[in-house]
């Protein structure tokens, strides 16, 4: 008997043990900007803490702070090492993980691979892109209709297409509002620490105010913290990115462009799990929810019902086709 | 009380430099304990990480390559004494002609010819950057500490615009350059030891770590075994005593400065010819500034500087290490750890110095 219990007891433990080396583990290496940058980097973030509340389990993760670790992270995270086994899946935050990912892919092709941002071309990589020209319409809108001096203000991170895309919408937006708005553009820098530089976004931010500027929209990371924060300063209004910084400054926060990169991450985790994981190009705009703007509890005073009319209606229009928005890095 | 007899070499050399890793190690240990984790679960996983397994060993390696070159950078300077500070933007310049000569003759050149060149640029490029603020300081007497630093900036400004305007792949988002032909790559470990029938785990490892000890090699024998050598030491010890020996310190500290930024240069061999396999922002990533660190610690000799480069490549690779086995540990408290090292070995040198130096002092015959 109690020599039956015990192989009874091996047997649920070895069960156990198998069971462990097969749990699911999904990995996300987080840029340079860090995972606590309240924008892009947080939202994937929160993505996986969602994944995690809601499936239990743990996920691996890592920020890089060197150009040798992006490969290094992948490869380690897709093939395992020590106590932590090889991650089924393994999501690469922000596009400059393209070049290293073509690579490893290829090293790695049984392990999933998800980038955000940018398109890799391989059978085991799965791309998510953003229609952000299309968020960015929408609260260019709200931006040209808040504004009293039919001046608006963008500032960008880093100057790269991506960024590009986010103004032309945003120009093409308030536009759409008022024929005559005037937009302003600055961006932070042409490096990657034009993502970390908030204290550049909020002199910026201070130069497009003292051009009449009323509203600005920040495009820029962590940069767009200083953005928000002296439009806080000067009494002026701010638009928010990626995630919904609404509740950053109440009041101040016109609205928020999100970009679901939270919703991309859970999905693609859920999915690996759940075995509907594929691989190819996903882009996510207004129809598919990926992108839109952020209404809640801070803004609800700044956004009008009038506002709110204007904007669902353009909305639906552009999800139907009968506005264009121009994407400038379409070819 | 003994008088003030002469402590053993081996104090100098060995014991000062362990006793101080061994209090940045406690010190870091406390701050380890603060945020709440196990110290020496963090120490095991930083050796073992380090040092642990083949891939380990690879990186740390890899990292060592780095900090060699910019270790004898600082020292060169030193020796002649200057304090070369624009490692950093040396490399990233030398990692230019690197990258420009692999775009330029790559596929062209045979692979030992191919290497020589780049060598040569990747030397020239980064001599070329140290030259300038060596001249100034010889014939214009603008300090070469604030010249090498602004040059950094320099650097980073012209390696972005050319990166951003010139060498980017149209319609990339990041600021990189095309991959170069693949017979430019440098041979990694991997592949040499597959060459003699050893398979070893992968890494970025690679032929420029034997570029880095025959770098070394040629530094000592420069320094301590060459008429240009001694005179470089004679304007660092005493500009007057140059002078009046007929040595022109003006010469000799442009010299060192180039030769200084030429090792620096040799970074970008083992970054761009050698892992990235094209040109990109950043690559250097602080090695210009750790190689200060290394060189104090390895007390301006080469194969002090080897070692010295060989402990950074370890808190690098087990400071990677530690931020994937120890998500608590952020990766600021892993530069907080490095940070620290730092510190003891090279900033408080002198801390431990002068009681151990007195506790191991052979006292003095005793006068009767």
């Amino acid at each position: 008997m109690i020599r039956k219990l015990a192989l009874a007891g091996l047997m649920a433990a070895g069960l156990g043990f198998s069971a462990q080396a097969q749990t699911f583990t999904p990995a996300v290496i987080f840029d340079m900007g860090g995972k606590f940058d309240k924008s892009f980097n947080e939202a994937a973030y929160n993505g996986a803490e969602r994944f995690k509340k809601e499936f239990g389990g743990t996920y691996a993760e890592f920020e890089v702070t060197n150009e040798a670790q992006r490969t290094q992270a992948m490869q380690r995270l897709a093939r395992g090492a020590g106590a932590t086994p090889p991650a089924s899946i393994v999501i690469c935050i922000g596009f400059a993980f393209g070049s290293t990912l073509e690579q490893v892919a290829k090293e790695f092709p049984r392990t999933k691979f998800v980038i955000v941002d940018s398109v890799v071309d391989a059978p085991n990589v799965s791309s998510v892109v953003f229609r952000e020209h299309e968020g960015s319409f929408l609260v260019g809108m709200a931006a040209a209709m808040a504004s009293k001096t039919a001046k608006v203000g963008f500032v960008g991170g880093m100057d790269i297409p991506l960024i590009r895309k986010f103004h032309k919408g945003y120009e093409e937006g308030a536009q759409h509002v008022n024929k005559s708005v005037q937009v302003f553009m600055n961006m932070t820098g042409t490096t990657p620490a034009a993502w970390n530089d908030p204290t550049k976004g909020g002199e910026l931010a201070r130069s497009q105010f003292e051009r009449g500027a009323d509203v600005i929209y920040a495009a820029a990371g962590a940069t767009g913290l200083g953005v928000l924060q002296a439009a806080k300063d000067s009494g002026k209004l701010s638009i928010g990115v990626d995630s919904n910084q609404n509740h950053l400054h109440p009041g101040s926060v016109l609205t928020s462009m999100v970009k679901r990169v939270d919703v991309a991450v859970y999905n693609a985790m859920k999915s690996a799990k759940d075995g509907s994981w594929k691989a190819g190009v996903q882009s996510l705009g207004l129809k598919e929810d990926g992108v839109g703007y952020a209404l809640d509890a801070n803004n609800e005073k700044l956004i009008t019902a009038d506002m709110k009319a204007k904007l669902d209606a353009a909305k639906a229009d552009i999800i139907a086709g009968k506005i264009k928005v121009t994407d400038v890095t379409a070819k | 009380m003994a008088g003030a007899g002469k402590a053993p070499v081996w104090v100098d050399l060995a014991l000062v430099p362990l006793v101080n890793l061994a209090a940045a190690l406690v010190v870091s240990g406390l701050v380890v304990a603060a945020v709440g984790q196990s110290p020496l679960e963090a120490l095991e996983v930083l050796v073992t990480g380090a040092f642990g397994y083949g891939e380990a060993i690879g990186y740390t390696l890899y990292y060592t390559t780095n900090f060699i070159f910019t270790g004898l950078a600082v020292a060169v300077a030193f020796h002649a004494g200057l304090f070369n500070i624009g490692g950093e933007g040396q490399a990233y310049i030398g990692g230019l002609g690197v990258g420009l000569a692999c775009l330029a003759f790559g596929g062209i050149l045979p692979f030992p010819l191919m290497l020589l060149v780049a060598i040569a640029f990747g030397a020239a490029f980064g001599a070329g950057w140290a030259y300038v603020p060596g001249w100034l300081q010889a014939k214009r007497g603008s300090h070469v500490v604030i010249t090498t630093i602004m040059f950094n900036f320099i650097a980073a400004a012209l390696m972005t615009y050319i990166m951003v305007y010139v060498l980017i792949v149209p319609g990339q988002q990041s600021p990189e350059s095309r991959q170069f032909d693949a017979t430019t790559f440098l041979p990694t470990a991997k592949q040499a030891f597959a060459w003699i029938g050893v398979d070893i785990a992968a890494s970025p490892l690679n032929l420029s770590f034997v570029v880095a000890l025959i770098a070394a090699a040629c530094v000592w024998v420069f320094v301590w075994h060459t008429y240009v050598g001694y005179e470089l030491r004679v304007v660092g010890k005493s500009e007057k005593a140059a002078v009046y020996s007929g040595i022109s310190p003006a010469r000799h500290i442009v010299l060192a400065m180039a030769i200084s930024g030429a090792l620096a240069g040799l970074v970008g061999l083992n970054e761009i010819m050698g892992v990235q396999h094209r040109l990109l922002l950043n690559f250097t990533g602080g090695v210009g500034y750790v190689g200060i660190a290394v060189a104090l610690m390895g007390r301006n000799h080469p194969f002090g500087i080897c070692l010295a480069a060989l402990l950074f490549g370890a808190l690098y690779q087990g400071g990677s290490e530690l931020a994937f086995s120890m998500p608590q540990l952020s990766k600021e408290m892993v530069v907080v750890i490095q940070g620290l090292v730092i510190l003891f070995c090279g900033a408080l040198e002198h801390l431990f110095r002068p009681q151990l130096e007195r506790l191991f002092a052979r006292p003095l015959p005793a006068r009767t």
